[in-house]
């Protein structure tokens, strides 16, 4: 059964050595060093460094010491602008101090890092680099990040592989010291950061023997100190300062000779040699390539497959690339080089070159005689794919007579012709090297399942082994695919595998959706998790998929996953089954070998978790070889069908033409002109997008339903709808359409219909949960039931195919400040890939459908900017006219800012028009430009009366042609009331855009703050923010948080001019709805503070709207509205909207694992930590009571 | 001297008042207000075995929640050295409650499985504490499953438990068994060392108004004392084990009832729970006075003094009983 016998048996030449060989990614290596050398760490989550941070504080949590045997302080700041000066203080004052960031996160940092590095102080900043935020945000890797840190005196030191970010960090770091200059270690974000391979970890002693105490005792010397004090940061004239900034020369001349040394002696201790810059290949190769990162170890691979087939090539490898040492680069560079290709990981528009092109330029220019011909090109960027297949048309391109400058390669400019063709196909694999592909979805485990795999592979065989793991981009439903690679020589490869010798389909139905087999190479082995047996899977199988097996001779494996799991009580994760058979057909390990290693390895992962949980992994791992089965595969092929498309047939051609093959997986194929060139998107794409995650969806009994709207109201991906509609519109409805009588007394002739968008479903049951209409013989059937959708679904897409059709309830027919009419109005935000059951998308569905024609949403990075705005598609939409939100996303910290630009300048877009308008009356129409001016759009038929003017008006303007009545065509809109809402999550608001927040709530202005409190940085993975409750845990609070949560109401309220509600739909969504509508009418700033359960607190989400019930409850969420409207009329403006505290607060804490981790871990701190959040809410509340009970004065 | 003691699964306790398996005892501190108080005996709150199974469940399905799935956020909790999930923590109680107090702690097991059962029962031998008591809490909602099967089932584990840890076995069991003195003798021929009667029951309670079942217990009521009175009276001397009553103990005349019925020990939880930990001082203080009045030196004296075996009429503990509470109801009608 084995196809890797030889990788089991070949000779390894690893180096034989003390060190511990461990198999871990690239964050891990980093902060491995980092937290054993610091004494202080200043951190705030990014991602791809996030995981750095999270280790150190961990590590620290678990009492772990530097190398000097004190544990390390973790400290989270508010900001990585605070991380960075929480830093430069704790330098300042003597402390071997590091941080970990990315991508804006490094940008904040900037100012402190020209203080730092000003004043010559060591530190070692890792940063895992990262895109730029420009047309759009990436969270990938590239260097734009450290690029644009480059010239703020800080030594940069790149590593391009998981080894390599280990060992520079201590080169880093022991070069800082020495040197006194700062560094920026820098490696690439996620397929350096993320990749898991087995490396030779450093330890202690090689972390003393690298440092040596004299410099740390240097920088203690330097520290200020009250007994020997001196003033540092002072304000310098135009008399010193040029010259006081000329007297780090003599360090920075140093630096490079300082790295070399430290490289040196790294050397001895491990064998492991670098240089300032290496060159690798022939060494009287005429072209050259120069490079930085993860990509050097690519194009080095290649120059030696190139230069195996007779080629001259070679590569320079950039290490320190700040200070940056021509003397050492023209060193290595070999005489006989005629061409040099400069690759960038970066760009910048505008530039006469990118950066590195422009130093390696500078270099030679400077060396004076015969120049090569030198050219630039840009690759990489968001960590698109850098292949072997690239670098040898960058090496081909250099063979020409006339090389293309300043080039892309890895995509097709068919706009500005920049790109490099290349042939795909192009492979310098090492044939020892076993290559397997898993696709899975992120619920089934199966990258969990390839992570313990690479470790089991890496830590019990002699194998040395890679991983890689590609995620797409929603929460809910996601597919993963894991890229494993294992042989016998060190594995180069920091790409994608593209000639797979093992692919296993962990989900039957990935076979309709996506070319799985693609990649498999001829006789490739492919493991399918089928619900059909080896006799039926043949014929079940798309025509395409029997005819690549056939013609790659594919060895076919199937078992039925699903069923093991299901017996062996393990749900749908399906992680360690498909991983038994995987290990059982590799044969990596003998077959017990393997079994035992996979036990060991669930011990490792789940021990931790509860002998149940292990208990039922190992039965899953027993089952499953006798559910393996081999397939043979008839000799006849079967035809190829190709991939069926799911563009369905209404979409609009940008989604047909650019999104749906993003959606397929063939984005990287866009070529440039298809991409909009400003970032700009078209909205209400999520609706063609019919992802078909769920196999159950709610089903509505019409008979049972009150019509009361609440399953409408928190159905998070607006799936359900409900329409009050004419009899005669039901003609031609499809067979059962469901309509009854509509219970209102105002419709007594009117029908109501539910309908919902089962392929959108995502199944998270909230809707039932919320139903209040129970069976009264059968109290477990409510008005609406989840049900297995398998024999509905063609029903369920006619009818709802039939109710869009059907038009909209009219808005001025309902009452938009109860819930049961709101259940009418179109919500403009459909179908986000937001997690299933999420506590944040009801909010702004409801938001849409109150006043979505007219806002405009300012939306702080986090989770409501990914569901809200991650390419391929946007869940927000229009309504039958064409209106609707329009969203944008600037930064994380500046988001308030952001939404107030907004206000302002339609303020004064109106203030300008009003001008306009009034100085053109006389041509507009004294009347209607009268009424203009004069409206009334406090409540919404007052709007589109205003509307319908400004259409007037338009209409007559056209008509003019004077350079005014364009002007004010070009802001007519402005004259029709718009809302502004600026919408972000905790992490925004109590935190990194605080200051900005709290100055646009005193900044007077109408604009309305959503705030989507999930109390926890939810969207980069569970950190604490200031709205943590105190005795939750959450990373950088393992231990329990134990300061109070901050309450972020009270502070809005002591403006007194700002309108303030906090908010819980699950526990009044009357309430809900009455503050939207009060905050909107608010004439100032306005803040909705919203309770929003989330995956990060530990629970199944079907519960959310309960925790919300029990969190107002219980005291630790009391509902208020603090409406200063009402102080005009004599009246307390702070309402208290919730009763005094009916359970106590444990009742609802315990319910959620946030607070039961604790509770486990550490019982007596638990206890404590809760004994003082019972005294929070006590006292809050006291002081609530007080507030709403008191006497306002009145004159 | 009045002499108050009492021996309970081969230990001697200073009376027979004792605290049962209870919600108190998850405090070392009321355990040491207990033994402050005069309790002889304690029995620790249970090891739940489904309870960890469930928490076990949990912790897994919300660390593997929404992991692995995106690429920001890979997980949503941090990565703990220990989540102290299954018996540890409970162990350790028990090693510190022995630690804290002198009187004899008695841990309690409660589940249904002989599965990890027996691994829990040897881990709580090792902490050091003075005996086992088995809560067979094992509520049949399968149609299928008969009566002798389950007490087949309840043999055989108090059997297996029995050759499985050295300590004093005691079993806390049901009244609902069709004969609970054969019931009682096979799990006294079974090895227990003691019979603790009787369990009492979450029972389901409705809520009208949102139509759903929740568990629902009360505190014991003295009225349930004489279920215990007449079971532990048929059973004494006629079975090899101890016998503990637990179950409507609220007053001293209840402690004396109790013994009277040939029971070893008199356990509380609910009168703790209503009037404090210090109500056990006041018990034993009456006890003793009645005593006194009564003329009893020691409680050895009246132990068994009422049974089946030494009452003059046994028709009371027969369907004689039943016949007379029955016309005496018609007649106050």
């Amino acid at each position: 059964m084995s196809w890797v016998t030889d990788v089991h048996l070949a000779a390894v030449d690893m180096q034989n050595s003390a060190r511990t060989q461990v198999t871990i990614d690239g964050n891990e290596a980093a902060a491995w060093v980092a937290h054993q050398t610091s004494e202080v760490i200043a951190i705030y989550p990014i991602t791809p460094s996030s995981p750095m941070g999270e280790f150190s504080d961990q590590w620290s949590a678990e009492s772990r010491p530097n190398i000097w045997g004190t544990v390390p302080q973790v400290v989270e700041m508010q900001s990585e602008g605070g991380a960075a000066g929480a830093l430069h203080g704790a330098l300042q004052t003597g402390a071997l101090a590091t941080t970990f960031t990315s991508s804006q996160g490094l940008l904040l940092m900037i100012p402190n890092m020209y203080k730092i590095a000003g004043e010559l102080t060591p530190a070692v900043f890792h940063v895992a680099a990262r895109s730029l935020a420009a047309q759009a945000l990436s969270i990938f890797g590239d260097h734009q990040d450290v690029m644009a840190v480059r010239q703020t005196g800080f030594a940069m030191l790149s590593s391009g592989s998981v080894q390599e970010v280990m060992d520079f960090a201590l080169i880093a770091q022991a070069a800082s010291l020495e040197s006194r200059i700062p560094f920026v270690h820098f490696f690439d974000g996620f397929r350096t950061s993320h990749e898991t391979a087995k490396v030779e970890r450093l330890e202690a002693d090689d972390l003393r023997a690298m440092l040596e105490e004299e410099h740390m005792l240097a920088h203690r010397r330097r520290a200020l100190t009250p007994d020997q004090p001196v003033i540092r940061g002072t304000a310098q004239n135009p008399d010193v300062y040029f010259q006081a900034r000329e007297t780090v020369n003599p360090y920075y001349l140093a630096c490079p000779a300082i790295v070399e040394n430290a490289m040196e002696k790294f050397s001895s201790l491990t064998g492991r040699r670098y240089r300032l810059f290496e060159y690798s290949g022939a060494p009287d190769a005429e072209r050259v390539v120069i490079v930085m990162g993860s990509a050097g170890e690519t194009v080095e691979e290649t120059v030696s497959a190139l230069n195996g087939s007779g080629e001259k090539a070679g590569v320079i490898r950039v290490r320190l690339y700040r200070p940056f040492s021509t003397e050492h680069l023209l060193t290595v560079l070999p005489k006989t080089v005629k061409r040099i290709a400069v690759l960038d990981r970066t760009k910048e528009p505008g530039s006469a070159g990118e950066p590195l092109y422009q130093d390696v330029l500078t270099a030679l220019v400077e060396r004076g005689g015969e120049m090569p011909r030198v050219v630039g090109g840009r690759y990489g960027l968001s960590s698109k794919e850098f292949t072997p297949a690239m670098v040898k048309a960058v090496f081909e391109q250099l063979a020409k007579e006339r090389p293309r400058n300043h080039f892309t390669v890895g995509i097709r400019d068919d706009v500005t012709h920049t790109s490099l063709d290349y042939d795909a196909g192009f492979s310098v694999e090492d044939p020892k090297t076993v290559r397997c592909l898993f696709w899975g979805l992120g619920a089934d485990g199966t990258v969990g399942a390839n992570k313990n795999s690479i470790k089991i592979i890496g830590e019990d065989t002699e194998n040395y082994a890679q991983g890689y793991f590609v995620y797409d981009s929603k929460k809910s439903g996601s597919v993963t695919v894991s890229h494993l690679r294992f042989g016998p020589k060190p594995i180069r490869a920091p790409y994608l595998i593209s000639r797979a010798s093992f692919v296993a389909c962990h989900q039957f139905v990935f076979l309709e959706r996506y070319d799985v087999l693609a990649t498999a190479q001829q006789g490739a082995v492919f493991l399918l998790n089928s619900p059909y047996g080896p006799g039926e899977v043949w014929e079940r199988l798309p025509a395409r998929v029997r005819s690549q097996i056939i013609e790659k001779k594919l060895k076919f494996y199937v078992i039925d996953g699903d069923q093991v799991a299901r017996e062996a009580g393990m749900g749908s994760r399906i992680n360690t089954i498909m991983q038994t058979c995987f290990f059982a057909i590799s044969g990596v390990l003998p077959r017990d070998e393997a079994i035992a290693a996979i036990k060991v390895s669930i011990e490792k992962t789940y021990g931790k978790r509860g002998e149940a949980v292990v208990r039922k992994n190992f039965a899953a791992v027993d089952a499953a070889l006798d559910h393996l089965y081999a397939v043979s595969i008839p000799a006849v092929p079967a035809g190829a069908d190709g991939l069926p498309s799911l563009a369905p047939a209404g979409a609009p051609a940008f989604y047909r033409d650019v999104l749906f093959p993003i959606i397929s997986g063939n984005g990287d194929s866009h070529p440039v002109s298809l991409m909009p060139v400003d970032g700009t998107f078209p909205v209400g794409t999520a609706r063609f997008e019919k992802r078909n995650i769920s196999a159950t969806a709610p089903i509505w009994d019409a008979e049972l339903c009150i019509q009361c709207g609440k399953c409408v109201l928190v159905c998070p991906h607006s799936v359900i709808r409900a329409k009050i509609l004419q009899q005669d519109q039901l003609q031609g409805s499809p067979d059962g359409f469901l309509a009854v009588k509509a219970r209102w007394k105002e419709f007594p002739d009117r029908l109501y219909t539910l309908q919902v968008a089962a392929e959108d479903c995502t199944g998270c049951a909230l809707c039932v949960a919320a139903c209040p209409a129970k069976d009264k013989s059968n109290v477990k059937h409510r008005a609406i039931n989840m049900e297995p959708r398998e024999g509905l679904l063609e029903r369920e897409q006619a009818w709802w195919d039939f109710f869009a059709r059907i038009p909209e309830t009219p808005r001025e027919d309902v009452n938009h400040a109860l819930v049961k009419d709101v259940q009418v109005l179109e919500p403009l935000f459909e179908f986000s890939g937001a997690c299933a059951g999420c506590g944040e998308t009801p909010y702004i569905k409801l938001l849409t459908q109150l006043f979505g024609d007219r806002t405009l949403i300012a939306n702080a990075t986090g989770c409501s900017s990914i569901y809200g705005g991650n390419l391929p598609t946007t869940p927000y939409c229009t309504n039958g006219g064409g209106r609707g939100p329009t969203w944008s996303n600037s930064l994380f910290e500046d988001n308030a800012e952001f939404g107030l630009g907004m206000r302002i300048s339609l303020d004064k877009q109106e203030e300008f028009a009003r001008e306009l308008v009034g100085r053109m009356a006389k041509e507009i129409g004294a009347e209607l430009a009268g009424a203009i001016v004069e409206a009334d759009q406090s409540k919404e038929a007052g709007i589109e009366a205003q509307r319908a003017r400004v259409a007037e008006l338009i209409g007559k303007l056209d008509a003019m042609g004077t350079a005014d009545a364009k002007r004010l065509r070009a802001i007519a809109g402005a004259l029709v009331r718009k809302s502004v809402w600026i919408v972000g999550g905790d992490g925004w608001a109590y935190d990194i855009g605080y200051g900005g927040l709290d100055h646009v709530l005193a900044s007077g202005r109408k604009v309305r703050i959503l705030v989507l409190d999930t109390e926890v940085y939810s969207n980069t993975g569970g950190q604490m923010s200031k709205a943590t409750p105190r005795a939750a845990i959450a990373k950088f609070a393992s231990g329990g948080k134990p300061a109070g949560k901050k309450d972020l109401a009270m502070m809005a309220m002591q403006y007194g001019n700002v309108y303030v509600a906090r908010i819980a739909m699950g526990a009044n969504d009357t309430h809900t709805v009455k503050a939207f509508l009060e905050a909107e009418a608010h004439p100032g700033p306005a803040i909705l503070i919203a309770y929003s359960h989330c995956i990060a607190h530990g629970y199944d989400m079907v519960y959310g709207l309960d925790q919300q019930k029990a969190a107002v409850q219980s005291g630790h969420w009391p509902l208020f509205r603090y409406n200063p409207a009402l102080e005009a009329e004599g009246k307390n403006a702070f309402q208290l909207d919730s009763r005094a505290p009916t359970i106590a607060l444990r009742k609802y804490a315990y319910n959620e694992g946030r607070y039961t981790m604790l509770a486990h871990s550490d019982p007596e701190a638990a206890a404590r930590l809760l004994a003082e959040a019972e005294k929070d809410v006590a006292a809050r509340w006291k002081l609530y009571e007080y507030l709403a009970s008191r006497q306002t004065v009145t004159e | 001297m009045i002499d108050l003691s009492t021996e309970y699964l081969g230990m001697k306790l200073r009376s027979p008042i004792a605290a049962s398996s209870g919600p108190l005892q998850k405090s070392l501190d009321n355990i040491r207000r207990m033994e402050d108080a005069g309790v002889a005996a304690v029995v620790m709150h249970s090891l739940f075995e489904e309870q960890l199974e469930v928490e076990s469940e949990h912790l897994d399905a919300f660390l593997s929640g929404g992991a692995e799935s995106f690429a920001e956020s890979l997980s949503y909790f941090p990565d703990l050295t220990s989540y102290n999930i299954g018996p540890d923590g409970y162990l350790e109680h028990l090693r510190r409650a022995k630690e804290t107090v002198k009187i004899p702690v008695i841990a309690s097991l409660n589940g249904v499985s002989d599965g990890g059962w027996l691994d829990y029962a040897r881990l709580i031998e090792e902490t050091g504490v003075d005996a086992l008591e088995l809560n067979i809490y094992y509520l049949s909602t399968d149609i299928h499953v008969s009566g002798a099967e389950i007490e087949r089932r309840h043999t055989e584990l108090v059997r297996r438990m029995r050759q499985h840890v050295k300590i004093p076995l005691a079993v806390k069991l049901s009244s609902f068994f069709s004969s609970i003195p054969h019931m009682a003798l096979e799990l006294d021929q079974a090895g227990a060392d003691s019979l603790v009667i009787f369990n009492r029951f979450y029972q389901p309670d409705f809520d009208l108004e949102e139509l759903e079942v929740k568990p629902h217990l009360e505190l014991s009521s003295p009225n349930e004392l004489l279920l215990r009175l007449h079971w532990a009276a048929i059973l004494y001397g006629r079975i090899q084990a101890d016998i503990a009553i637990t179950g409507g103990i609220h007053s001293a005349h209840d402690v004396l009832k109790a013994m009277m019925a040939g029971a070893r020990a008199a356990m509380m939880t609910s009168c703790l729970l209503r009037h404090g930990i210090s109500w056990a001082a006041v018990l034993e203080r009456d006890l003793v006075a009645w005593m006194e009045e009564h003329e009893y030196s020691s409680i050895e004296q009246m132990q068994g003094s009422m049974s089946y075996g030494a009452a003059p009429d046994t028709t009371s503990f027969d369907r004689g009983n039943y016949m007379r509470v029955l016309s005496s109801y018609a007649l106050r009608r």
